[in-house]
């Protein structure tokens, strides 16, 4: 167990910046999560952790040590990658007693370690198989054996799930979370998957070219994203932004042309009086009218249904109104029709506004 | 059957026959007696197999002699080309560096000159460096020959090693060598044994550098081809067999790697 520090840490790629100045710490026992669109770093400061990567400036710590120059098989770490990297010359049992070997354990310890994983994912009538007689979600769960078996301070995961058909990936997910309730043990994971991000991690490290955007819980993240870009990047669907200017007029409204809503009065806004900002809202916290007795008028407007999805608990309505596309969640038991007008309530309390030139929250 | 199956046969057999019937008729010759190779008209089987030729041309002077030669020169050429293909190779599969590209290309420039047109200014060369007329001299421009195979056919041998497996023996455990050793060498081993058998019979077969690099020191098919103008039938038939038997084996035993090896670099 250990915890797992980043001090102004920064890996450049000749002239590439990969990875610029990131600070963090993933608590002992913690489950943290890299998320990022590819190509942010992410992967690039897992591989840090795990020494495959030289760090070109700055400092990483594992518990209290060092580890800057330490090579990759002095860490106490154990890695999971997307591809598996099942070695085909060997057997389950061989791929998961690999580290155990090397280390010269005792043929009993070997034994009992990795029966001891492989019941715990459910695996013990695969030991004398070939990776290549597997099946994708048997081979994930040999190479998440073979880095348990080693009980490592810390387990690396980069993105184990990318490689598995929809379904299966939700439920390793489960088993992963599960896996880590039992095993207590730090865990780094990196995933491109926002989703996958907000149903597993204890915390969230949100990066964007090499760059850590926000850490902080899921939810928080959700509700509180601290510029745009983690905004739009949680939450699926994505959050819908228009451009909009604040003015005042009995109160502060953001006005987007095609509505106008109320600013919350807790909100100070006053050096932002007209000005140009960008507006966002989810599109579960838009309304159909109908179901919102009291909304108040100038928190709503009509807009032309454009397609209706249902995905049964709710719908999906893609709206328009003068050249601006939003996307609405709304109740299932909307009775909105494709081609037809239909009132939409928003949720002040929900809204976020951006400033225009730094991307970052207003409120 | 389909009519492209048909000209696909068709193609077969010409193709074949076009490769057997030399084989076959070499064959023949090496054991049908001195004599009877003579004859005129002459059937295609003898009246009976002897190995009287073979037996001949082992013994006629040089030709032990030479065989012990193209045997140094083909091992050392194998040496070679291994020490200098399979890190070039791995290197190739595994880092990115500057002029990766070029090096490649580079690497098959090498084969872009005839060796007609280096001829003279080769034989100044060794002369000056004092390996004309030597073993260790015509394994190295074998190595010349072989050796942009074994960096290319290498390259592509550990392309299709995953760098992962080194990766998770690295953090599992293993030092950089150790995870190479673990992992990627027993998985590309047969490949590389296909890369030495290449590299043999390069050296087996080539006689033009053999030839204008040495004078005493010959190896087989040099010394064969020095022969040629004066000679009899039989020594004709037996040293041809002699040197395509190994090219024969060698071929049968990497059939099945050199197709999967060709197909990986194809892709």
């Amino acid at each position: 167990m250990a915890s797992v520090e980043f001090r102004n840490v920064t890996k450049k790629f000749g002239d590439v910046v990969a990875v610029n100045n990131v600070n963090f710490k993933a608590r002992d026992r913690e489950f943290l999560i890299l998320v990022g669109p590819s190509g942010c770093g992410k992967s690039t400061t897992l591989r840090m952790v795990a020494g495959l990567e030289e760090v070109t400036e700055g400092e990483i710590y594992i518990g209290e040590e060092l580890v800057n120059d330490l090579p990759p098989k002095d860490r106490d770490i154990a890695m999971v990658f997307q591809n598996y990297a099942l070695y085909p010359h060997m057997n389950v049992y061989e791929n998961m007693s690999f580290a155990l070997r090397l280390r010269k354990f005792s043929k009993e310890e070997i034994d009992a370690r990795v029966q001891e994983a492989a019941s715990l994912l459910e695996i013990e009538n695969l030991l004398d198989r070939k990776p290549k007689e597997l099946s994708g979600g048997q081979r994930q769960r040999v190479a998440v054996g073979r880095a348990i078996v080693r009980k490592p301070k810390v387990f690396l995961f980069d993105e184990p799930l990318s490689n598995l058909d929809a379904k299966l990936r939700t439920q390793m997910r489960t088993e992963l979370s599960k896996l880590h309730e039992k095993l207590r043990t730090t865990i780094i994971y990196v995933t491109h998957d926002q989703a996958e991000a907000m149903s597993m991690g204890d915390r969230i490290v949100v990066m964007r070219d090499g760059v850590i955007q926000q850490i902080d819980t899921p939810q928080k993240l959700y509700d509180h994203p601290i510029n745009e870009f983690v905004a739009g990047f949680i939450g699926s669907p994505s959050m819908n932004f228009m451009d909009c200017t604040i003015v005042e007029e009995n109160g502060i409204y953001a006005d987007a042309g095609i509505f106008k809503v109320k600013i919350p009065e807790e909100f100070d806004l006053s050096k932002y009086i007209g000005k140009d900002v960008t507006f966002g809202i989810r599109p579960e916290d838009l309304h159909d009218r109908e179901f919102i007795k009291d909304a108040k008028p100038e928190n709503t407007f009509t807009a032309k249904v454009e397609v209706r999805e249902p995905m049964g608990s709710d719908v999906f309505l893609y709206l328009e109104k003068d050249g601006k596309e939003i996307l609405a969640r709304v109740s299932a038991a909307t009775k909105a029709e494709e081609g037809k007008e239909i009132e939409i309530a928003i949720d002040a309390n929900k809204i976020h506004l951006f400033d225009k030139t730094t991307k970052k929250t207003i409120i | 059957m389909k009519k492209q199956e048909v000209i696909c046969y068709i193609a077969m057999v010409i193709i074949s026959l076009f490769v057997l019937v030399p084989i076959i008729l070499i064959t023949i010759g090496t054991f049908t007696p001195r004599l009877e190779l003579y004859k005129w008209p002459r059937g295609l089987i003898p009246s009976r197999f002897t190995s009287d030729s073979f037996i001949s041309f082992a013994q006629s002077y040089g030709v032990m002699n030479g065989l012990k030669n193209s045997i140094t020169v083909a091992v050392l050429t194998v040496i070679f080309s291994l020490l200098i293909g399979i890190p070039a190779g791995y290197s190739l599969s595994r880092f990115k560096f500057k002029g990766k590209s070029l090096f490649t290309v580079g690497v098959l420039t090498t084969r872009m000159f005839p060796i007609a047109i280096l001829a003279v200014p080769l034989v100044k060369i060794y002369m000056g460096l004092g390996i004309y007329d030597s073993i260790l001299g015509v394994a190295f421009i074998h190595t010349i020959f072989a050796f942009p195979f074994a960096i290319l056919i290498s390259h592509s041998i550990f392309a299709s090693v995953p760098r992962e497996f080194e990766e998770v023996a690295m953090v599992l455990g293993c030092s950089r060598l150790g995870a190479f050793r673990r992992t990627t060498l027993p998985l590309v081993a047969p490949g590389i044994a296909a890369i030495a058998i290449f590299a043999f019979i390069i050296s087996w077969n080539e006689v033009f550098a053999a030839t204008l690099l040495t004078l005493h020191n010959r190896t087989l098919p040099a010394l064969i081809v020095a022969r040629l103008e004066a000679t009899t039938l039989d020594f004709l038939f037996a040293s041809a067999f002699f040197m395509l038997v190994p090219c024969l084996v060698f071929i049968f035993i990497i059939r099945k790697r050199l197709l999967r090896m060709w197909g990986i670099i194809l892709r």
